[in-house]
């Protein structure tokens, strides 16, 4: 049976269009995240990031060879002191027009600037810093990562569904955590939840793994939370994992934790399995035996929509490539239940959020009954009317 | 608006079932977490029982002499054969990973399926039940359709969005052809001039001519009211003369009527929750829908255009198929 499928394919294979072949080079830039995480499960594997680029890669590649398109991809894993701009040269030099990053939000404006000059177009599937998508959008940026106010709305429009509209806000004290805590504030004030109490949960280091078990973990936890006002959910923005995960099942009083711990909105999680979802999850477990966590499906994403646009577009020309992207028509496939879309205003990938609690996706969001004129999709996130965004 | 709809085809049904001709076919549908099929009478529209099979059915076909029901079974990981005179297994087809569709070739030898894990085609020989043959197609083939005269087979692939045509003759693929996003179902249509392919993300029905192998036709859906991402086509039907398309929106929630000539879209049927798959009787009278979310079948008049009566079956209704003797 093995023997006659492969006699056959042989057959197949070939009858690609009659055009040259084409060959695209794509860059990926991902810094090294890190190991520290609350959970080990969480422990960035070393082929973080770069696997979703590579699985889609293989996606592109079977399309390609009915169409003669042939997708390469090109890693640069950098060390947190190592230049970006240095990196992405090293790629743009090569030919690259397509870079992938996942990177925080000062390196990528940088690597966004020097791709500029050679007409490259860079893909933000790692940073969710709103200013990206708002004062310092750039028009070479595409942004496959949901922003943090995406992130706070999708989960913000449950809390609203299930009447749990009373938020105790617990903030660390990185800007990261900061600029999340600020996410959920505007959350709040858009759809009528109250926030009782922000509090700020101080990083004070140490490490997260321990022999000595939990005894110190679950005396803290419930004294941290002691004495807020009446709540109905405790809402975590601890982005740097310093909090967040000890606190469901530890709070003072008996309350759910969401945002970085507990229910979380992300972009994918290793449980989903929705809108025929496991069949990339088993794809992936088959490529790289572990789980797709959210910053591969983020490459992932990107790599297929540069592998659709191109198969579409029957050229890589960076300029009808991306205008192709942006066009309405261009919709992307991302097993989340609807066609994922550009907003064309600040290049931000409209898609849904999914809240999970690491098991199962609990639910998704746009949650039913928040409307919009556009898409409901744009009640996630800043929306065209209040952006910043000037692309040139 | 539900209710009301319920109430008007309750009364609809009363009047229509008493002139109703009595033509006993049996409709089976798949119910996709029930594990099970439920058997319908296509005369009193009442479901006559519910068989257990494995796990995940969601594609099921009859074999021409609708003596055997195929049932793929996603999470068993093979193609379950059920006899119909008995409604108990009579054995297995050799399917491959997560079957998901099926046909079953017009002279009623062969079985084609979609392995989505594996990106191939399989086809399988009814009588030996062995693998004759595996085509490697596009990135979760999905979708699979045979032309009338069993020339041509067509495999649709969701992540690489395109339709596959294989010349059964010489056995090679003769295009390509790139549809929009995530084609789900192909059907010919039953003079096999044209092959029609649903895009569930696309949002889309391409119109293919399968003799120059290129989309003559892209066809669009806008139900006033409704975002464009929740019209989701998915399953297609034709009656026998052609005249009519009938296809499945998915969430929409709406069974779209298309002229079968100018491809303009007639009427939209409103449905129960996320219709996924469609079979029509022998004589084109009724359609029967099958709704995943709201766990029913909506039965369908096929000359009113009307929707008859709402079916309870099993949890998350998926497949149907209708005997044609």
């Amino acid at each position: 049976m093995i023997l006659l499928a492969f006699a056959v394919m042989t057959l197949a294979l070939p009858l690609a269009a009659s055009a040259d072949p084409l060959e695209v080079k794509v860059g990926v830039l991902r810094i090294e995240h890190s190991r520290e995480t609350i959970s080990i499960v969480d422990i960035p594997p070393a082929d973080d990031f770069i696997a979703g680029a590579k699985m889609a890669m293989a996606d592109n590649n079977t399309t390609g060879k009915f169409l003669d398109q042939s997708f390469t991809v090109e890693d640069i894993k950098l060390a947190p002191d190592d230049d970006p701009i240095a990196a992405a040269r090293t790629l743009l030099d090569k030919g690259v027009r397509y870079l992938i990053a996942d990177l925080p939000a000062d390196a990528l404006l940088k690597v966004a600037d020097a791709a500029k000059d050679e007409g490259a177009l860079v893909f933000n599937a790692g940073a969710p810093d709103d200013s990206l998508r708002e004062q310092d959008c750039r028009a070479n940026v595409i942004h496959t990562a949901p922003s943090r106010s995406m992130l706070a709305d999708g989960l913000a429009q449950y809390l609203i569904w299930k009447q749990w509209k009373k938020w105790f806000l617990v903030v660390g004290s990185h800007p990261e955590d900061v600029a999340l805590g600020e996410a959920y504030e505007r959350s709040a004030k858009k759809f009528g939840a109250k926030i009782v109490e922000k509090r700020v949960f101080e990083d004070t280091g140490g490490g997260r793994r321990s022999d000595s078990g939990v005894v110190q973990t679950q005396r803290q936890m419930p004294v941290f939370t002691q004495n807020a006002p009446a709540y109905d959910v405790l809402v975590a923005a601890d982005e740097n994992e310093v909090f967040a995960g000890y606190l469901p099942y530890r709070t003072w009083d008996p309350r759910p934790v969401v945002g970085s711990g507990g229910l979380r909105p992300t972009s994918w999680d290793p449980s989903h399995e929705m809108w025929g979802a496991v069949q990339l999850q088993n794809r992936f477990q088959r490529m790289f035996h572990r789980s797709m966590n959210a910053r591969d499906n983020q490459a992932w994403v990107a790599m297929r929509m540069i592998g659709d646009a191109v198969n579409r577009a029957k050229t890589a020309d960076v300029k009808a490539v991306r205008a192709l992207m942006l066009s309405p028509d261009f919709q992307v496939a991302g097993f989340k239940g609807v066609a994922l879309t550009l907003r064309p205003w600040n290049l931000q990938l409209r898609q849904p959020i999914l809240l999970t609690d690491g098991r199962g996706t609990v639910s998704v969001s746009p949650q039913e009954g928040f409307l919009h004129q556009v898409s409901e999709l744009d009640t996630l996130g800043f929306d065209q009317p209040e952006t910043k965004c000037k692309l040139d | 608006m539900q209710a009301r709809l319920t109430l008007r085809a309750f009364a609809l049904a009363a009047v229509s079932l008493y002139a109703w001709p009595s033509l006993a076919n049996t409709a089976f549908v798949s119910n996709e977490k029930g594990n099970s099929i439920s058997v319908i009478d296509t005369a009193t529209l009442e479901v006559r029982k519910t068989v257990k099979v494995g796990q995940r059915p969601r594609g099921i076909a009859l074999s021409k002499d609708d003596s055997e029901l195929f049932v793929c079974l996603g999470d068993d990981d093979t193609i379950q054969i059920i006899d119909t005179k008995t409604m108990t297994v009579a054995g297995e087809l050799p399917s491959g990973p997560d079957p998901e569709q099926l046909r079953v070739s017009p002279d009623g030898t062969l079985v084609f399926i979609a392995n989505e894990n594996d990106a191939l085609l399989t086809a399988i020989d009814v009588k030996t039940r062995q693998v004759i043959t595996q085509f490697p197609v596009g990135v979760e083939p999905e979708g699979v359709a045979v032309s009338p005269d069993g020339a041509m087979v067509v495999a649709t692939s969701e992540t690489t969005s395109m339709a596959h045509l294989i010349d059964w003759g010489t056995k090679t693929i003769v295009a390509n052809i790139l549809v929009p996003p995530r084609p789900r179902f192909a059907e010919f249509t039953p003079d096999g001039s044209e092959l029609w392919v649903s895009s569930e993300v696309g949002g889309k029905i391409s119109v293919i001519d399968p003799v120059k192998k290129a989309i003559t036709r892209t066809i669009g859906f806008d139900v006033p009211g409704l975002r464009k991402e929740e019209i989701q086509p998915v399953g297609i039907r034709f009656t026998s003369d052609g005249k009519l398309g009938f296809v499945a929106l998915g969430p929409a929630n709406r069974v779209a009527v298309i002229d079968g000539k100018t491809k303009a879209v007639l009427k939209y049927l409103l449905v129960g929750q996320r219709v996924w798959h469609l079979a029509l009787t022998p004589d084109d009278k009724l359609l029967f829908a099958t709704n995943g979310v709201s766990n029913d079948v909506s039965v369908i008049d096929v000359a009113a255009l009307k929707v008859l009566k709402s079916i309870a079956v099993g949890s998350y209704p998926w497949g149907v198929a209708i005997t044609r003797q």
